[in-house]
């Protein structure tokens, strides 16, 4: 069995290359299309609103997989061509980004009033309320459900099998492919191996949550 | 460009038959997961309860680790695994259902541990005091409590799982999005059955995350009352 | 000490200590209570009275010590001449003797008052729905509540919620019976009510009761004998005349004073 894992490890460690930087990249996505979102959907023009809430209720509406499809079979067709890589960031981060954009809402929306009133009282400008009074009160209290959407964005990665982008999950099924009777123990040692990334950005998350709370929560 | 994107409604009727008859087995599965995964959300909940604390502990790694590992590597797991080391073979629908299952009774024991923990400790109390048995006092007296607001909860999941099935096209599995691309691979044009899957999701799940967004509020009023 | 030494007592603590973590709150207590019996349990608040009656009750378990229901060990079994751990099959045969009404009720929400009366001796006691209705409605009567039979909890005031739930313990008919502070957490208007249910209860007889209470009138008027605790021990104990006409302890009588002042 040693014999058998130091054969898979080295081509599986290729295929976590790929899933750590596609985790990356989308997460970087997710985050930034979740603030937008998030902050669109609070927007005092409706229609801002409306077309944030559109778009959000489509990407929830439909699942992952589609969206993946959708950007690489039919994206080709309005003249758009992307490499697996990039068709995998844009459709994870997107869809992580539109659920992450309720946690940026709900957060915000959770900063008491009187904050709100404080600052009016302070004539700050509604800009200055935001980045200086309310975002940072929220920010404390996104880290953690953020922490979990990212756990839930890097099993989303796994998906980029179905499009043929080399990651560990489709590293892995294509060495089974060749070694059928070592199934069990490559696939225990994939799922082991997302175990750990997952446990290791728990860490990583519980260690931003500390610094970002510290001393700070009310 | 755009004069590229020419949509073909022959070619998109052709595909309809066959979408609406995976659509059976997509709900199918949906429903078949969601059964598994309320009882063994349920199963798990109550292990994490139990008194001998290494069973507890159990349950919560196991929930641990299913939680952070992904559906389709679960799905292949299942699916590969079983026939060549446990002289398992499954059919796609049975391991998918499985998998989807199981994933998600992990999610769903959260819910209920949520729902469970909400029950007045007092009530554990006067259920011994009255000496019924500890499944008595599960069945009889904490989870007609627990269950009955976590209704728009698991509505949700039954949503985020009808969601997830495209992903069991992994294991073969026909179902809409496993139809779409067989058909689409004919003729190398997946613009149209990969948009009316999409289509069909929308139109499938936004008006049922409507109606359980309705029953929370309806909830959320009852109890504030 | 005790009054009737002749009688073989339904309830006897020996020796009893309990701990949370590095807290003793029971400090090492023997208590007999006799068949029928009344006691009352005063102190002040966490001098460990609730804890003394929870352990009967099996809610809590003793650190150390021993507990003898109707001659039988509570948390203990004999195995070979040696004290093991009692198992959960045990302690279900015993528990039924025994008997609790909470400070707070506890009533089953999601069942009609009826419900809440009869659903355990249905399942625990395996009798009939019909039987078990027979002597629910007895009870309800009894704490003149029948009226209420098909109402739930919530429609309930905490005077007729408290009734209740001494139904539903009545129902089980316990051969001792612990009320834990049961009209403390009513408005004062309800606290009458509920008393005289109790009183009621009481002259029938043939039920120990533990009476933990903070209601000095009604300690006085129901009990046989009052004890009273401090800092987890067992002050002083004796005929409820003794206790509040002649208090020995200068603890006792700082309570009572300091009682009564409140008062
Ligand atoms: N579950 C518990 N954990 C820790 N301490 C407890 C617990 N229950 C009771 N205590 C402590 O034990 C002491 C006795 O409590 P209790 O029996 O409720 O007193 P009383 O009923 O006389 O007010 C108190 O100091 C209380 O804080
Ligand atoms: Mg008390």
């Amino acid at each position: 069995m040693i014999g058998a894992i130091a054969q898979y490890l080295p081509p599986m460690l290729k295929g976590i290359g790929v899933t750590v930087q596609l985790t990356l990249f989308s997460s970087v996505l997710a985050l930034t299309v979740a603030f937008l979102l998030g902050l669109c959907r609070l927007s005092r023009y409706s229609l801002v609103r409306g077309i944030s809430y559109t778009f959000v209720e489509i990407i929830r509406g439909t699942s992952l997989l589609v969206q993946l499809f959708w950007f690489y079979y039919v994206m080709p067709f309005f003249g758009v061509e992307f490499s697996a890589m990039t068709t995998g960031v844009l459709a994870i981060g997107l869809n992580y980004g539109a659920y992450g954009s309720e946690i940026v809402r709900s957060s915000i929306l959770a900063v008491p009033k009187g904050q709100t009133e404080a600052a009016i009282a302070l004539n700050l400008t509604r800009w200055q309320r935001m980045i200086h009074v309310i975002i940072p009160q929220a920010l404390m209290r996104m880290v953690p459900p953020f922490g979990n959407l990212l756990i839930e964005l890097l099993k989303g990665t796994s998906l980029v099998y179905f499009i043929t982008l080399a990651d560990l999950t489709y590293i892995s099924m294509t060495l089974r492919n060749t070694n059928y009777a070592d199934s069990l123990i490559i696939f225990t040692l994939l799922l082991l191996i997302y175990f750990l990334i997952a446990q290791l950005m728990t860490l990583g998350v519980r260690w931003v949550e500390k610094r970002v709370t510290a001393g700070r929560l009310a | 460009m755009w004069n590229r994107l020419d949509w073909d409604w022959d070619y998109t009727m052709q595909f309809l038959p066959h979408m609406f008859s995976a659509l059976k087995v997509t709900i199918a599965v949906t429903f078949a997961s969601f059964a598994v995964a309320l009882i063994g959300g349920l199963l798990l909940a109550m292990l994490r309860r139990a008194r001998y604390k290494g069973i507890a502990y159990l349950a919560g790694a196991f929930v641990e680790f299913i939680r952070s590992t992904p559906l389709i590597v679960q799905a292949f797991f299942i699916f590969y695994v079983f026939p060549i080391s446990f002289n398992l073979v499954l059919s796609p629908f049975t391991a998918g259902v499985i998998a989807l299952g199981i994933h998600y009774s992990t999610y769903l024991s959260e819910v209920y541990r949520s729902g469970i923990d909400a029950v007045d400790k007092g009530q554990w109390e006067a259920a011994k005091a009255l000496n019924f048995s500890r499944m008595q006092t599960w069945m009889r007296i904490i989870l007609p409590q627990a269950i009955p607001p976590l209704i728009p909860v698991l509505g949700n999941y039954l949503i985020v799982m009808f969601k997830e099935t495209p992903i069991l096209s992994a294991i073969t599995l026909m179902e809409i999005m496993g139809v779409a691309k067989q058909f689409g691979s004919a003729s190398w044009r997946f613009l149209e059955p990969v948009t009316m899957v999409g289509l069909l999701f929308l139109l499938l799940s936004y008006p049922s995350s409507l109606l359980v967004r309705y029953a929370e509020t309806r909830l959320n009023r009852q109890r504030g009352s | 000490m005790n009054m009737r030494s002749d009688e073989k007592p339904i309830v006897r603590y020996r020796n009893i200590r309990k701990s949370y973590g590095d807290l003793e709150v029971i400090k090492g207590i023997d208590l007999d209570i006799f068949p029928a019996e009344k006691i009352a349990v005063i102190g002040p608040s966490g001098s460990g009275k609730t804890t003394l009656g929870r352990m009967l009750m099996t809610l809590e378990e003793p650190s150390s010590g021993t507990i003898e229901v109707d001659g039988e060990l509570l948390w203990h079994k004999k195995v070979n001449g040696k004290l093991v751990r009692a198992d959960e099959k045990h302690l279900h045969k015993i528990r039924g003797k025994i008997g609790m009404v909470f400070q707070h009720f506890n009533l089953f929400p999601h069942m009609t008052i009826l419900r809440n009366v009869t659903e355990a001796p249905v399942r625990v006691k395996g009798m009939s729905r019909k039987e078990a209705e027979k002597i629910g409605m007895e009870m309800l009567d009894k704490v003149g509540l029948i009226d209420k039979k098909d109402n739930y909890p919530s429609q309930l005031s905490g005077g007729q919620k408290q009734r209740v739930a001494i139904a539903r313990a009545l129902v089980m008919d316990p051969k001792v019976m612990v009320f834990d502070e049961v009209t403390s957490a009513l408005d004062p208007e309800l606290v009458g009510e509920v008393l005289n249910v109790i009183k009621e209860i009481a002259r029938e007889g043939k039920m120990a009761m533990m009476l933990i209470t903070h209601e000095m009138d009604f300690a006085r008027e129901v009990a046989d004998r009052v004890i009273f605790t401090a800092d987890g021990r067992i002050v002083e104990e004796g005929p409820p005349e003794q206790i509040f006409e002649h208090p020995k302890s200068e603890r006792l009588q700082n309570f009572l004073s300091r009682f009564m002042a409140k008062v």
